[in-house]
Formats: C-alpha cells, sequence, structure tokens
C-alpha cells in the first residue's frame, strides 16, 4: 500500500454523516459532487446506526449530520438519538428548510447538541436567489426557534463574489440572531462551486475589504461571538493543511454507504473505495487502500517530500491536486513551491475584473442539472 | 478573583470522560479540546454548585501533598478567559 504505515494512522474523531443528496435548494456553491442524480440507494436507517456504533467504539467523538439537507430524512431523530445514546457530540449542519419549531423541539429532546444553520445572505432577494428558493424568512425563524430552544448556534455563510461586498450586512444580521459562532467560509473550489468558480471568486480588492471589515467585527464582539473567516486558499502561498491529513482525523460517509476521508475525494478516479455495506469502519479505517492512499509522508513527490513544513500542510489537498494538475499525488497548487503554482496563479489574475465577469453563468446545483452534466459526459 | 466565586461551565461545551483518549474531554460545535489531567480533576468538580474554595478544599483532600490554590485560581481564570467558563 502506498504510503502507508499503521502507527502513523490516529482515530477518526470526526464522523461526517451525509445522510442524503437530497436537497431543497440549489446553492451554485456546492461542494457536493456533480453526480448527485445518480445516488439512488441511500443508506437505512439500521445501517447508519451500525456506522455510528462502529465508529464509536474506534474513538469518534464529533457526529456531523449533513447533506444535502439531513432534514429530508424522516429518520433524522433515530439517528440522533443512537448517537446521543452512544456519547457523541452531535452536530445539524442544515439549510433550515424543512424544519420547524416542533422539530427543533423533537431534536433536542433526541438529544442533539447543536445546530448550524446556513444563509446564502443577510437580504431576502440575494438569499433566494443563490438558494434557488424562497426560505430566507423561514431561516430567521428558525435561527430564532433554535437560540429560543438553548443550543448552541452556529450561522454558516459561504461567502463569494456574489455575496462577498454585503459582508458587514451579513454580519450585523448574525449580531441579531445571537450567534455563538459565525462561519464565513470562503468558497473552496470542488464539485458544484469548481464548476462555477468564474462567478464565484472574489477578486483580491473584494476580498482585502471584506477581511478588514471581518477582522473589525471580531474585535468588537470578541466576548459574545467567535467569528471565524476562512479565506480563499487560492490566494494563498502555503496550502491548507486538509482534513488535518488524509486517514488522519476525518471519516465522510457518503449517502450511498461509501466511506471517504474526506467529502471530496470521490472526485479523485481510481480509487475503489469501501462501503461500509460491505466492510466494517475498522477494516474501512485502518485496512482498506483508499484510506491509506495518502496517509503519512511515503506517498509524497517533490517539492513536498522533502518540504520541511510538510508535517505542518501534509501537502495541501489530494483533491485540488487532482483537479488542478490531473495528478493526486502533486504538491496542491496553492502552495508556491509547486510547479503548477504559476497557472493558478494566471488563472487567479484573470479573475479579477470583476464587472466584466458579473455576466457569467451560474450553473445551479440541482437533479436536473446533474442529469444533463453526467449525460454531457458520457 | 474571589474564592466565592461559584464558577459554571458555558452550556456551549460540554465536558465529558473519554475512554478512548484516557482523558477529559471539552466537547463544543464541531471541535474539541484534550484536557490535561489536572484541567480534568479541575473542572468535573465545577457543578454551579461548589465555590472556587469548595473546589480547593475538595481537590486537596484528594491531592494533600501539594498546595493547590495557586494551580486552581490561574486555572480557573484562563479556562474563563477560554470561554469554557460563565464570565
Amino acid at each position: 500500500m502506498v504510503g502507508s504505515t499503521a502507527n502513523l494512522s490516529g482515530m477518526p474523531l470526526w464522523l461526517l454523516a451525509e445522510l442524503t443528496y437530497r436537497c431543497p435548494l440549489q446553492c451554485p456553491y456546492c461542494s457536493n459532487p456533480l453526480e448527485i442524480a445518480s445516488y439512488k440507494n441511500e443508506l437505512g436507517t439500521d445501517d447508519w446506526l451500525k456506522v455510528l456504533r462502529e465508529a464509536r467504539k474506534l474513538g469518534a467523538m464529533q457526529l456531523g449530520l449533513s447533506g444535502g439537507e439531513p432534514l429530508v430524512r424522516k429518520d433524522l431523530e433515530l439517528i440522533v438519538k443512537e448517537g446521543a445514546d452512544l456519547g457523541y457530540y452531535s452536530n445539524l449542519i442544515t439549510s433550515g428548510v424543512g424544519m420547524d419549531e416542533e422539530r427543533v423541539v423533537a431534536l433536542k429532546e433526541a438529544g442533539l447538541d447543536h445546530i448550524q444553520i446556513s444563509f446564502q445572505a443577510s437580504d431576502k432577494e440575494l438569499n433566494d436567489f443563490l438558494g434557488g428558493t424562497s426560505s430566507f424568512q423561514h431561516k430567521l425563524d428558525m435561527a430564532r426557534a433554535v437560540k429560543a430552544n438553548n443550543y448552541p448556534m452556529v450561522l454558516n455563510i459561504v461567502i463569494h463574489r456574489q455575496n462577498i461586498d454585503h459582508i458587514e450586512d451579513i454580519l450585523k444580521m448574525t449580531v441579531e440572531l445571537k450567534a455563538d459562532y459565525v462561519e464565513l467560509a470562503s468558497t473552496q473550489y470542488y464539485g458544484w462551486s469548481a464548476l462555477n468558480v468564474d462567478s464565484l471568486l472574489p477578486s483580491r480588492e473584494q476580498l482585502e475589504r471584506a477581511e478588514s471589515i471581518a477582522h473589525a467585527y471580531q474585535d468588537q464582539h470578541r466576548n459574545k461571538m467567535k467569528i471565524l473567516y476562512v479565506v480563499p486558499d487560492y490566494y494563498e502561498t502555503r496550502p491548507k493543511a486538509c482534513m488535518n491529513g488524509w486517514g488522519s482525523v476525518f471519516l465522510t460517509i457518503a449517502p450511498d454507504g461509501r466511506a471517504l476521508p474526506c467529502h471530496a475525494a470521490a472526485s479523485i478516479p481510481d480509487i475503489e473505495f469501501p462501503n461500509v455495506k460491505d466492510r466494517s469502519i475498522n477494516y474501512i479505517w485502518n485496512d482498506s487502500d483508499a484510506f491509506n492512499k495518502f496517509r503519512g509522508f511515503g506517498w509524497m513527490k517533490d517539492p513536498c517530500r522533502t518540504c520541511p513544513e510538510k508535517e505542518k500542510d501534509f501537502g495541501g489537498c489530494r483533491c485540488q491536486a487532482f483537479k488542478l494538475t490531473g495528478d493526486a499525488t502533486n504538491a496542491d497548487p496553492v502552495c508556491s513551491k509547486s510547479p503548477h503554482h504559476q497557472q493558478l496563479s494566471d488563472k487567479v489574475a484573470r479573475l479579477q475584473d470583476v464587472h466584466q465577469l458579473q455576466g457569467a453563468p451560474i450553473v445551479f446545483r440541482n437533479m436536473s442539472n446533474s442529469k444533463l452534466l453526467s449525460d454531457n459526459s458520457d | 478573583m474571589s474564592e466565592d466565586r461559584i464558577p459554571e461551565i458555558n452550556s456551549f461545551f460540554r465536558l465529558q470522560w473519554e475512554e478512548a483518549q484516557n482523558s477529559f474531554v471539552l466537547l463544543y460545535p464541531e471541535g474539541m479540546v484534550k484536557l490535561s489531567q489536572s484541567a480534568g480533576e479541575i473542572l468535573k468538580r465545577i457543578n454551579g454548585k461548589s465555590s472556587v474554595q469548595d473546589i480547593i478544599s475538595d481537590l486537596q483532600s484528594a491531592f494533600p501533598d501539594v498546595d493547590l490554590t495557586s494551580d486552581v485560581i490561574t486555572f480557573i481564570n484562563q479556562a474563563t478567559e477560554n470561554g469554557w467558563l460563565n464570565r
């Protein structure tokens, strides 16, 4: 097995359960795979309960319930209850659509620890345009219901060219809603967002302005609300320590049961990802070729192999390396030491003229576009 | 800080013993902190009823060999600064 040493593998502290790819929203920055329409066989309730039990036994503590929109699953409360009984800290990552006050209460009773609600923007028009559905008022109502029921509340706003200039209004909204924690997550370019990068990547000027506003809010609200601002890595010169290293702490289970070291990993071809229907989590995590493929440092080529920073960033993101260079064993081109870095810089430079690009077509994430895209690729 | 203060864990955090880590951990939205043994010993005694003085006395009877007063006070101040305890 490439690069594998069993003693380098830690515990899968983070279990991300992508319960479904069905979603009432159509956000063009979604990091789900383009092939969402071809995922037909979602895991059943018992499969999920088994996954939860087995991962907990291996040391998993954090449980993310995500998707798609996890509220689409009618058995969500059952899954939450099992998670609570097993001692997980459970996080519901939701658009708020499909929620009502009764369900907020029922999930609390089932033992849910925390709810993260996404907003697309701070006004109805832009929020509903980006989500492809009229959801803004409902999201506000649900955020208030979450607070009224004493959950810690995280508000997540994915930031990109279309909403970055509204960052001050977005932050005002999060203060008003009494969020405990705000994630301003710059779009990362995987799946649907990669398709839409021309419409989504902010200019350097936009970015600098947004950053200074975010920092002012961070200082001002230090004791009440934590604000995390993740800048887009395309503007960096060192890569992110993606997933803290492949097969290091993260375990994602896709809706059909495929186990992935991160939610975008299925975009790398020629890796056979094991399925929880066929294999135990113990085998998947410790012994499968897929999870050992980029574990540790043995798989690396130069410049990563001899880089003094390899233990800090693990060579960056494997999916991004594949997406931008065609080879997942290359250094993440975000790194200025990568021979592909210049190409990325050139691409970013081309996307600086915001006005010229304003009319770029946006492909919304929905099942019919997914079918169209896969028909075209056949 | 007065030793009469009754510290309370911020409801944003959950303290839990983790067998696999052989330690106490603080769990919070999308994150966790693994606690040192002494941090765990102090935090598990914070129950919203005991004062800092009570906690010190209780720890002192469990660990009689060293004077823990200043360590406990330093930790509680730091934990408050970290947001783990209510201000």
